[in-house]
């Protein structure tokens, strides 16, 4: 068993759903306890659609067990075909009905119903929610995949290529496809099918009628891509278009691909990220720290950007989605931090104060930590929360993403000059560090952790930098401290009660304290 | 106060005239389950924990459930089975003790902890009420260890809390023969809800008043036959029935929703303890006022609309009782996932007949019927709401219902507010 209070993914059975509330004419009967429709309220709420997700539950209660759960599994498949006349079929159980072992797989067949209907086999106590989004895609691409359809001749025609793995509920999937989509067209390209979302099961049918597949998101589309690769000798670019840099190699990759000339793409007079980046208002954001975490493709794009294009110091860096643990070591390893990768909130909290970054790019998850210890923070990855499901065209991928991403990453942060008048009159009552950013409302931030009232929240763990020692400060060195920027005061802390250990110094008096600072400035 | 009236208290409602048609359907039912009332329950009793063994779907629906509330300071948690535990590598009970172990130890000012039994566990009858008789022999003195199912095969939404609170009643002291007639009000309110009701209960003489459930273990009240109890949520009837087999009488009444069901509630403990009409009238007259005038705000808005109400909570019924005699709406189809007849009967009693009742659900069939209606408003969940929305048909999603204070006089309008405010947006909308 595993203590958990949080999770970063839903079960296997919500990837499932992410599948098949994207595509069109497609259901889901779930075999699945009263309750589990609890889901539905993602959909419907977080990422604010119209229509309820296309699937049915069978919700069985304790007195259907035992006798009859393998027939109301069969009526609500006849019911849910017969009312929503799908053009496919999934069918698949959650973690529940995974035990009782009615294998909807079989029942479905019995019933002949006249759609292709999909198994799905998404082992609820191993697997979980990006694992069951990716799986459910592949069996929908592997079932229903026409493989006599190929590509036409390229001649007179624009080159065709499928976008995998874009999905409901997918952190800005859907600005992402539009991006991408103008960049392919600047460039000569057409799209075949954007799948899973809103693609219909014929359009499936017809995937392989695209040159070639590009992979938005390896963890919903890699497995899809990966067999049509195997099955139809359809090629895939795996290059994920977040970040200046990135799109640039994108471009590059799907050009020399299709054969066409990538220069109307590369020019982008709307990409004013570069020139943002360089213009000298952001000289203040040169080696700040930045702490990463999310899921792998995000994450590792993330650094990248903080690391070539924002010129953070990257120091931290990690996922929750282990099916990518090697492509995060790598990318750790880049930047010389230790890779973390885990599904527990905790360690990422204790990673986090243990790095002390001045800015935290994660999850919904780490927003409410970042919050909680006053470090500014941007959101880069699900899970997110309904705010991160934006009304205006907010993509994360191209040019216009980079803008979005260089606009959502600077604005936590305390604007350069004001970072230098929080210094110089750090005394000044009206315009203190307390006062927090005057950009950012509610935002008294920043007691540091120490001085918070023990929050009993971190099950029950005093909310303190786990480092602090036992070592004294003199009320003068304490003083000092406080005339340092907030959002350094926590690292100089730790920083000088390291060096007084090590130096077997019992207290810190302001002597240590400049000691400290002359010993790391080195 | 004389211990003669409490004899003669009722101890159920006067039968209702004639029963009431009631629709039953047995098909998708679009409900949380019981698991869902811990995020209520665990903010109401401050030195509880609920740990939840269930699988990952069980967690992510309470952070789902929860919001952000999760992070404020969190005391519950899930134990996730894993594939481990179900090829029998690990021993539940062994894995179990570990967690518990671990979990006492960084919080040690729990003092009740909860096994919530889910689905998953109850479906490997994993049996979490020898886990917690064992736990708790072995953390006798510190923690007192209980178990209930909140799993959706057995409870539906607030049902959660009914099993929570059944397994608080053995807890109970025993009130001794020869101790005063205390009250009981059953049900988690809010705080301030509450308080109202005991500075009420002050007023009029009444006492002592305990609530159930406490904010601490350590002040659980006294239960015995000279005790009677009021019930405070129309979801209580497995509590019911073990307050009743303690000795306990309840106290048939209207809940206390709106003017007329405070009014009626407190008259029925008022009765009870013999309290003096003239007094009672009194003492309640102000509270009662200001709620009529309170409605009476919202009444140009909601009179003569037509609501439906999907299965939810059990407070359907009740509240549908107070939209139509207070603020004059008219009830097209009640549901209630279960009815408690002898529980309602007051409320039945008093909807306006031909008013539609439902019991359980086949949420595809129910949405017929509510496309066909087109009532003006349709109470339902949020995996409903916004596609009802979408559909042109006003809702009032329900679990704002358990989560924001609406019981008595002082509430009321509040009450009737949650339902103008969907049809006030409506009117005022231009885009």
């Amino acid at each position: 068993m595993q203590l958990a209070v949080w999770t970063y993914e839903g079960p296997p059975h919500v990837g499932a759903m992410r599948v098949a509330t994207a595509m069109q004419d497609m259901h889901y009967v779930l075999h699945a306890p009263q309750g589990d429709t609890y889901a539905d309220l993602l959909f419907t709420m977080i990422e604010r659609r119209g229509k309820r997700p296309p699937v049915t539950y069978t919700t069985f209660q304790a007195r259907d067990l035992g006798k009859d759960t393998a027939s109301i599994f069969q009526n609500a498949a006849r019911d849910a075909y017969e009312r929503f006349a799908p053009k496919a079929l999934l069918v698949g159980a959650s973690c529940t009905a995974e035990l009782i072992q009615d294998d909807p797989a079989g029942l479905a067949e019995a019933l002949e119903l006249p759609c292709p209907v999909i198994p799905l086999e998404l082992p609820s106590y191993q697997r979980k929610e990006n694992w069951g989004a990716a799986e459910t895609f592949y069996r929908v691409v592997r079932q229903l995949v026409d493989r006599d359809i190929r590509p036409a001749p390229r001649e007179g025609r624009r080159p065709l290529v499928n976008l995998l793995g874009p999905c409901a509920l997918g952190f800005r999937h859907r600005d992402d496809v539009a991006e991408v989509r103008k960049l392919l067209d600047s460039i000569g390209i057409d799209v075949n099918c954007v799948a899973p979302l809103d693609a219909a099961p014929d359009d499936i049918r017809t995937l392989g009628r695209a040159d070639f597949n590009i992979v938005l998101y390896p963890e919903t589309g890699g497995e899809a891509a990966r067999w049509l690769d195997q099955a139809l000798h359809q090629p895939s670019i795996r290059t994920v278009p977040i970040g200046v840099g990135a799109t640039r190699e994108f471009i590059a990759e799907v050009a020399a691909l299709a054969g066409v000339d990538e220069t109307a793409a590369l020019v982008d007079p709307q990409s004013r990220m570069p020139w943002w980046s360089r213009s000298v208002d952001s000289t203040y954001l040169t080696g700040k720290r930045v702490f990463i975490f999310g899921d792998a493709t995000h994450a590792i794009a993330a650094a990248r950007i903080a690391h070539e294009e924002l010129g953070f110091e990257v120091c931290g860096l990690g996922c929750y989605n282990r099916e990518f643990a090697r492509e995060m070591r790598a990318a750790a390893a880049f930047y010389g931090v230790d890779p973390l990768i885990t599904d527990d909130h905790l360690e990422v909290e204790d990673a986090i104060l243990n790095a002390s970054p001045e800015l935290v790019l994660g999850t919904q998850m780490e927003r409410h930590i970042a919050k909680r210890f006053g470090i500014p923070c941007a959101v880069i990855s699900s899970p997110v929360h309904v705010q991160d499901f934006t009304a205006r065209h907010s993509p994360q991928m191209g040019f216009e993403g980079a803008n979005v991403i260089f606009d959502t990453w600077v604005h936590p942060l305390v604007m350069g000059l004001e970072e230098h008048l929080l210094t110089m009159f750090r005394d000044d009552f009206e315009f203190s560090d307390e006062a927090g950013p005057s950009h950012l409302h509610g935002g008294a931030p920043v007691a540091r952790p120490q001085a918070e009232p023990a929050p009993a929240s971190r099950m029950g763990e005093v909310a303190e930098m786990p480092t602090a020692t036992t070592i004294e400060w003199t009320a003068e060195a304490e003083q000092e401290l406080k005339k340092v920027p907030f959002f350094v005061r926590g690292k100089v802390r730790r920083n000088t009660e390291a060096f007084a250990a090590s130096q077997g110094r019992g207290a810190v008096d302001l002597a240590t304290l400049y000691d400290a600072k002359a010993h790391y400035a080195r | 106060m004389s211990g003669e009236s409490l004899l003669t208290a009722p101890s159920s409602g006067c039968a209702p005239a004639a029963q009431p048609q009631v629709l039953r359907e047995r098909g998708q039912r679009e409900v949380f389950c019981g698991l869902t009332g811990i995020i209520w329950m665990h903010r109401k009793m401050q030195d509880a924990f609920f740990l939840v063994v269930g699988s990952r779907t069980c967690a992510h629906l309470l952070q789902s459930a929860a919001g952000v509330m999760i992070f404020a300071e969190p005391r519950f948690a899930t134990a996730i089975i894993e594939e481990r535990d179900l090829a029998g590598m690990a021993d539940c009970q062994d894995e179990l003790d570990r967690i518990v172990d671990k979990l006492l130890v960084r919080r040690p000012e729990i003092r009740t902890l909860f096994l919530v039994g889910s689905c998953p566990s109850e479906v490997i009858k994993l049996d979490l009420g020898k886990a917690a008789q064992r736990l708790d022999a072995k953390f006798a003195g510190s923690v007192r260890i209980l178990n209930y199912s909140g799993s959706g095969i057995e409870t539906t939404f607030t049902e959660g809390e009914d099993a929570c609170l059944t397994a608080l009643v053995p807890e109970m002291p025993a009130a001794l023969a020869g101790d005063a007639p205390n009250l009981l009000v059953v049900g988690a309110l809010p705080d301030i809800v509450e308080d109202q009701f005991k500075r009420l209960f002050d007023e009029l003489g009444i006492g002592p008043v305990h609530f159930l459930p406490a904010k601490r273990m350590a002040e659980l009240p006294k239960v015995g036959p000279n005790s009677v109890f009021l019930l405070a949520q129309p979801f209580l009837t497995e509590t019911c029935g073990a307050l009743q087999r303690r000795g306990a009488k309840r106290l048939d009444a209207l809940f206390p929703f709106g003017a007329e069901g405070t009014t009626d509630w407190l008259r029925a403990a008022a009765e009870a303890f013999g309290i003096d009409r003239m007094h009672f009238n009194r003492v309640v007259a102000p509270g009662r006022e200001r709620a009529k005038r309170a409605i009476a705000h919202r009444r140009d808005r909601l009179d003569g609309k037509r609501i439906t109400f999907l299965p939810d909570s059990q407070l359907e019924l009740p509240l549908a009782r107070f939209l139509s005699t207070e603020l004059g709406m008219v009830p097209v189809e009640v549901g209630t996932p279960y009815l408690n007849r002898e529980l309602n009967a007051r409320e039945l009693a008093l909807l306006p007949a031909g008013t539609r009742l439902s019991e359980g659900q086949d949420v595809d069939l129910q949405l017929d019927r509510v496309r066909l209606d087109r009532p003006d408003l349709t109470v339902c969940g949020l995996g409903l709401a916004n596609p009802l929305e979408a559909e042109g048909l006003s809702t009032k999603w329900a679990i704002e219902l358990v989560f924001s204070p609406i019981h008595g006089f002082e509430q009321a309008g509040d009450l009737a507010e949650l339902f103008a405010r969907p049809l006030r947006r409506r009117d005022i909308l231009r885009v």
